[in-house]
């Protein structure tokens, strides 16, 4: 067992570090397929990225019901770690949950267990924060959209293989949708609802 | 007694962390209003306290800003929120366009073309463009969840009926994206198409109505209007008296009480930057003096 | 020449420097202190408590002071500060039915359970100014007597042990309760809300608001049950301590409207409540809110709403005093690019309706 003491630290500047975090995430989320570095660096426990624990550490407080992969719920550190630095209640009910966080895409469940919002409150959807290996290699997708001058490429290798296509129920539910934030160690790159996918197969 | 203290940008983390939740969604449902728990602001509400919610929760140490009011960054509620954040935040402050990162402003958009690098963030009074015609939130939430925008086409229409034109000058509805009919703030519809297909993210914020709302950059923007009576940006049609330009808003400045009128640029910045590059106009004014940032 | 104005700045530091000239008055007049509000103006600075939404009798006075006397603008200042407060937490209710009560009146019984007791109030002073009050007035000491030990039970829990009034609804156990200073607000709201809303409302709009239906605009035939003025403990439940912790003893009145009966074919007619509750004293704010808290249960009680005061997003939406003041007052902010525009337009049309007479005048002429 980990005590509160030997739990990772949170940002050693909270407020300086949530505003550097804050607009790496919102940049992605304004310019869909651009990776994005979020500098500042605060300890993760195993299982969390640090981008993802330093989002956690941004936008993660009591008013925000998360819910857990069975990868990441099953550390005890990552659950320990999360109610202490940001005071998140945990809920096992995806539907009702503002942030997923997913630690093993190959599992992620159907995008229709999370909150999709509205009609008339669309805001009140679930964001999923999946962690993936790379923005580096992989396969190429073209994405066109809000945000986009044009065609933006991004190369990614994501588990599941098949998000791209899971995310076209974002175009039957519009303005009700899901809006995905993937994260490979210190790199982001969004996905909200409004981003059309192709992919260019290699 | 407590001797208050304040957090850098003013608003507490918490607050941020809520502001900035929306601001995520905002992006991520293009023209859709956001309710937000915006906060009671130390100025007071339809004074900007939306625009200064959302510029606080985004600005940082690294950012420069520019406000502006009516387009000039000398007027007074300009000055008073720029000398907030300079205050509060300790942020760099610009009077140049170009050279800022995150701009406020209230009913303009700068003439200068806006790039990737920058943020718009407006001061927003009524968010709801339907609210005119239909006074009840729960209505008009239904109406924009059911793309239900004939009344606003109604209306337009009856002012065509009865002027032989939109009789809409400023706050002239807009549809983003191809969905939500949302409201520009009032900013004179000469500036609405600048916020189409925009280089820079554009973000809303409504204090005392507690919305905030956004156009991610590159998104499609479009006027309100009929095929057989096109939107038509307005300008009086004259050169700046100061700076020449054929192409700028321009402010009507009346000079005496015999009927006397000139016509000025409205961005100050943009004006004293081309008098600064020698063009003038028919009245041969002095070129501005003061030193760039001399405003703290 | 023409060059755009400059100098906002110094003109604004100017400004603030008159107005502070302008609070502090004749400097030959002694300085008014924050215990003279507080203890000689202790009516404004409830209000200021009450509708600022904080609980400071000095923070309130000082704001009082800094405002120089307005109000709406001391409120304004103290939600401002209020703001940027950290939230540990709600405390435990308040049971107003333990107060240790200085003023207590019913008009709906001769005699109750501990009492009619008047205490402080304007209530039957003939309203003539008095000028012993201008200089160094020293009132008679009050009288006093040994401190009652009787309940004073609430009226309204007198008439529900015998049914004849709805039970106050309750809130299933756990149930949190909300915050509209920490939720964005959505309609249909429900009480705990509202009643928040009302709380923090204006005075003068509430009042108003109570007063019409009254007179018709939604008349829900009122009695004042009770009107109770004192002091109640404020608990916090600690969890780390996993008990209560007591925080000291604010001054509360609370006013239960008792409002003409409703019944359906599977209720008995009852009474029903309408509820009001502001810091300090002040029983006009309380009474008009229990007033105008029953005319917006029309929904839950099945009424037709149709006057204002039973409209809640008419009333929520206008009844805080700072969001009205700062619209209503940004209307003096620069509006010129605006206006300009507008009379772009204007000119316009007056240009074509002149055109379009001209050549009407032409065709007559020619006919
Ligand atoms: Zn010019």
């Amino acid at each position: 067992m980990t005590t509160i003491a030997e739990l990772p630290p949170g940002f050693a500047d909270k407020v300086l570090s949530a505003q550097s975090t804050f607009r790496s995430v919102m940049d992605a989320m304004a310019r869909p397929g651009s990776v994005q570095r979020i500098v500042p660096m605060a300890g993760a426990p195993d299982t969390m990225m640090r981008g993802t624990a330093a989002i956690a550490l941004t936008l993660f407080d009591h008013d925000t019901p998360l819910w857990l992969d069975a990868r990441m719920a099953e550390s005890a550190d990552v659950t320990k770690w999360l109610k202490f630095h940001t005071g998140a209640p945990v809920v096992q009910d995806s539907s009702v949950a503002s942030f997923a966080l997913v630690g093993d895409g190959g599992a992620l469940p159907s995008f229709e267990s999370f909150a999709l919002g509205t009609g008339e409150y669309p805001d009140r959807s679930t964001t999923v924060i999946v962690q993936i290996d790379s923005f580096t290699s992989g396969r190429g997708f073209e994405l066109r959209g809000p945000g986009i001058d044009g065609v933006a490429t991004l190369k990614a290798s994501i588990k599941p293989f098949d998000l791209f296509e899971r995310l076209q129920i974002n175009e039957a539910l519009f303005p009700r949708g899901i809006d995905v934030v993937l994260v490979a160690d210190d790199a982001v790159v969004a996905i909200p609802r409004t981003t059309r996918v192709v992919s260019k197969g290699s | 007694m407590n001797a208050p203290a304040y957090n850098f940008a003013y608003l507490d983390e918490q607050t941020k962390r809520m502001i900035r939740r929306a601001i995520l969604k905002a992006i991520a449902i293009p023209g859709y209003q956001v309710p937000f728990a915006s906060r009671e602001m130390p100025m007071p509400y339809g004074w900007g306290t939306g625009g200064v919610q959302v510029t606080a929760a985004i600005l940082g140490p690294q950012d420069v800003l520019k406000v502006i009011d009516q387009g000039s960054d000398d007027t007074t509620n300009a000055i008073s929120i720029r000398k907030f954040f300079a205050k509060t935040a300790g942020v760099a402050t610009t009077t140049a366009t170009a050279e800022a990162t995150v701009i406020q402003t209230r009913h303009r958009i700068p003439e200068r073309a806006l790039n990737e690098n920058q943020v718009l963030v407006y001061q927003v009074p009524i968010p709801e463009p339907l609210r005119f015609l239909e006074p009840r939130e729960t209505e008009t939430r239904r109406m924009h969840a059911l793309a239900e925008y004939g009344l606003m086409h109604v209306k337009l229409y009856e002012d065509i009926a009865r002027f032989g034109h939109i009789a809409t000058a400023y706050a002239y509805p807009v549809r983003v994206n191809a969905r939500y009919v949302m409201d520009p703030s009032p900013t004179p519809k000469f500036d609405n198409p600048k916020m189409d297909n925009c280089p820079a993210l554009q973000l809303f914020g409504a204090g005392r109505e507690k919305r905030i709302y956004a156009i991610p950059p590159y998104t499609q923007v479009v006027s309100l209007d009929f095929e057989d009576h096109p939107f038509e940006p307005y300008r009086f049609n004259a050169p700046c008296a100061l700076c020449g330009a054929e192409n700028s808003y321009l402010d009507e400045i009346v000079t005496d009480d015999k009927g006397g009128r000139m016509f000025v640029c409205s961005d100050t910045d943009y004006c004293e930057g081309r008098q600064a590059a020698g063009h003038y106009g028919s009245l041969s004014a002095a070129p501005y003096r003061e030193k760039a940032g001399s405003h703290g | 020449m023409y060059v755009a104005v400059k100098g906002g700045e110094r003109a604004i530091e100017n400004a603030h420097r008159l107005l502070a000239h302008k609070r502090r008055g004749d400097q030959s007049v002694a300085e008014i202190s924050l215990d003279q509000i507080s203890e000689q103006l202790g009516l404004a600075v409830d209000r200021v408590m009450s509708e600022g939404s904080l609980y400071d009798r000095e923070l309130a006075a000082l704001a009082i002071k800094q405002a120089r006397g307005d109000l709406i603008e001391a409120i304004f200042l103290v939600r401002a500060f209020r703001a940027t407060l950290p939230r540990f937490g709600a405390s435990e209710p308040v049971d107003t039915g333990a107060m240790r009560v200085q003023r207590r009146v019913s008009s709906t019984f001769k005699d109750i359970p501990g009492g009619q007791i008047l205490g402080p109030t304007f209530d039957y002073t003939h309203r003539l100014l008095d000028p012993s009050l201008a200089e160094g007035f020293v009132p008679d000491a009050p009288a006093t007597a040994e401190a009652s030990t009787a309940p004073t039970p609430r009226v309204t829990d007198i008439l529900g042990r015998d049914g004849l009034i709805e039970s106050s609804p309750q809130a299933e156990d756990g149930a949190s309760v909300g915050d509209l200073t920490r939720e964005p607000l959505n309609f249909p709201a429900d009480r705990d809300l509202r009643l928040q809303n009302l709380a923090r409302g204006d005075e003068g709009f509430l009042l108003a608001m109570g007063y019409s239906t009254q007179r018709g605009y939604g008349r829900n035939h009122p009695f004042a049950g009770e009107i109770r003025f004192g002091e109640v403990e404020v608990e916090f439940f600690a969890e780390d301590a996993g008990f209560a912790v007591p925080l000291g003893s604010i001054e509360l009145t609370e006013c239960q409207m008792v409002n003409q009966f409703k019944g359906s074919a599977t209720e008995a007619p009852c009474f029903t409540r309408g509820y009001g509750l502001a810091f300090g004293q002040s029983e006009r704010k309380t009474m008009s809110m229990a007033l105008v808290d029953r005319a917006l249960r029309a929904r839950e009680l099945g009424e037709e709403a149709l006057a204002p005061a039973q409209d809640e997003e008419f009333v929520m939406s206008h009844s805080d005093n700072v969001q009205a003041t700062g619209f209503v007052e940004h209307l003096k902010l620069p509006h010129y690019v605006d206006f300009q525009s507008e009379l772009g337009l204007l000119r316009k049309l007056r240009q074509e309706f002149a055109d379009a007479n001209a050549s009407d005048a032409m065709k007559e002429a020619a006919e």
